[in-house]
């Protein structure tokens, strides 16, 4: 019974942190509450300009593959290689060879969030329908105006999945840019020492909770992204999401 | 006074060797010297990695075959585990803390939580994917539901199942650089203990990638062996 307690008052104490600011365990500065906004707002800013920056490389790269139809290896593989080396490692090695800095720590996300975007992106130009390009050619279309008026509208929920993915990854990382010198939310996680245990649970409920809120937020937009016409025909939606069920249109998460 | 030759040269090459890591350069003999300190590390890293993805097969593969039979709980067996695929692991790593303490423990509930998902879907898609006929053909040889689940429609879906797995082992590697966080040792920490050097954070990062890799190929094999027909093709 006491042990319940005491986690319960271990809690308590740790959102008390997220909602008053109170004196460092190292003294003189005030950690908690409003500080948190500074972290927080950092923290955004580093996910934001990795994950537009992560965009513009990896869209129009994945577009332009996915209307020649070719680099599917190169698609295919980003992905799973992207996949084995781990975070920590990525960071760990631009942080030794490039230093520490916003910039440097930006790059390393840029690199994290450019496999999902660029495997999704293909893989939803590939799906669009081949007669449909073919109908859209045989109208006169040029290639660009394929691109823009028939493939990209129609692989935005694919391209938006991607990006969803990237960005919740993103949002998570970013946690541990503290290690390369950006303050981020991670900040009261990592530097225990300065912020107390208070500190780093509650920095650990308001990180879980921002996750949670990024993935929600960028579950309707590509809800609201996906053109009308293709949610008529959602009964084969599935060929949207590689994972995704067959039949039944159901969130793969909230 | 001259010192001897064969003293001399092993002078000369540790003062080289120590330049190098003094410079901070990528230095193959001090990897070469040091690489026994990567040994526990990596053993913890490869026990962290199988205990995850085989406690999180278990309860994936059971939720799955429970969601089979009963449709409507697939819905919120998704958005559950759904939910602690996104939470952050470094978060859930000090959330669980109060509860659990820390160590290996706790590094292990958060891992195996993210494997949920990634194993269920797939458990599911390989499920649905079979194609209708067979299970009719099935049925028609006067198969119970039991026998069918076992020898018509799991067979048919390994190789969903097994991919699940693949991506399943191949994040973990990845989360479980992040386990020192929570007092579970790893190779993270071997990173993390020296951050800056970059010998160190190639070596610790190599290591990840090639148990990536390796486990992958290890999934692939036996994907082989459990499905013999698809080999004959």
């Amino acid at each position: 019974m006491t042990t319940t307690l005491a986690f319960l008052s271990e809690f308590a104490d740790g959102i008390e942190f997220i909602f008053s600011s109170r004196e460092s365990n190292t003294g003189g500065v005030q950690v908690g509450g409003s500080q948190l906004l500074d972290l927080l707002w950092e923290h955004l800013k580093l996910s934001g300009v990795a994950v537009v920056i992560s965009c513009l490389v990896a869209v129009p790269l994945a577009l332009w593959l996915g209307h020649i139809g070719r680099g599917e290896l190169l698609a295919t593989s980003v992905a799973n290689v992207g996949r084995a080396v781990p975070t920590l490692a990525v960071i760990a090695f631009f942080i030794a060879y490039l230093g520490v800095g916003f910039t440097n720590v930006a790059l390393a996300l840029v690199l994290l969030a450019i496999p999902p975007i660029l495997t999704n992106t293909y893989v939803a130009v590939r799906q669009v329908d081949r007669e449909v390009v073919d109908a859209a050619r045989g109208m006169g279309l040029s290639a660009v105006q394929v691109v823009r008026k028939v493939e990209l509208p129609m692989a935005l929920p694919g391209i938006f999945a991607g990006i969803r993915t990237s960005v919740v990854n993103v949002v998570a990382t970013a946690t541990i840019a503290p290690l390369g010198g950006v303050i981020t939310l991670g900040d009261p996680i990592i530097n225990s020492s300065v912020y107390g245990d208070a500190g780093r649970l509650g920095a650990s409920i308001v990180v879980a909770v921002l996750a949670v809120g990024t993935e929600l937020v960028f579950a309707g937009l590509q809800r609201a992204v996906t053109p009308r016409g293709l949610k008529l025909q959602s009964g084969d939606a599935p060929r949207r999401r590689p994972f995704a069920f067959p039949k039944r249109r159901i969130q793969t998460s909230p | 006074m001259p010192i001897p030759a064969p003293l001399a040269q092993v002078q000369i090459r540790r003062r080289d060797a120590d330049s190098c890591v003094a410079d901070n350069g990528f230095c193959p003999d001090w990897i070469v010297d040091n690489l026994d300190r990567y040994g526990t590390p990596f053993l913890q890293h490869v026990y962290l990695t199988v205990a995850a993805v085989a406690i999180g097969f278990a309860i994936a593969f059971g939720l799955a075959l429970l969601a089979h039979r009963r449709r409507w709980l697939v819905g919120p067996i998704t958005a559950a585990t759904g939910i602690l695929y996104t939470l952050p692991s470094l978060a859930v790593f000090f959330l669980l803390q109060p509860l659990t303490g820390r160590g290996t423990l706790t590094a292990l509930i958060a891992l195996v939580s993210y494997t949920l998902l990634i194993i269920f879907r797939n458990v599911m898609t390989g499920l649905d994917n079979v194609p209708t006929e067979t299970k009719d053909a099935g049925r028609g040889v006067g198969l119970t539901d039991r026998q069918l689940l076992w020898r018509v429609e799991l067979p048919l879906a390994v190789p969903e199942i097994l991919a699940g797995v693949r991506i399943a082992a191949t994040t973990t590697v990845g989360l479980a650089t992040l386990a020192f966080f929570a007092g579970a040792g790893g190779l993270g920490g071997q990173i993390f203990s020296d951050i800056n050097f970059k010998s160190n954070v190639v070596v610790g990062g190599g290591l990840c990638v090639a148990l990536a890799v390796a486990l992958d190929v290890i999934v692939l094999s036996a994907q082989r062996l459990l499905t013999p027909w698809q080999r004959a093709r």
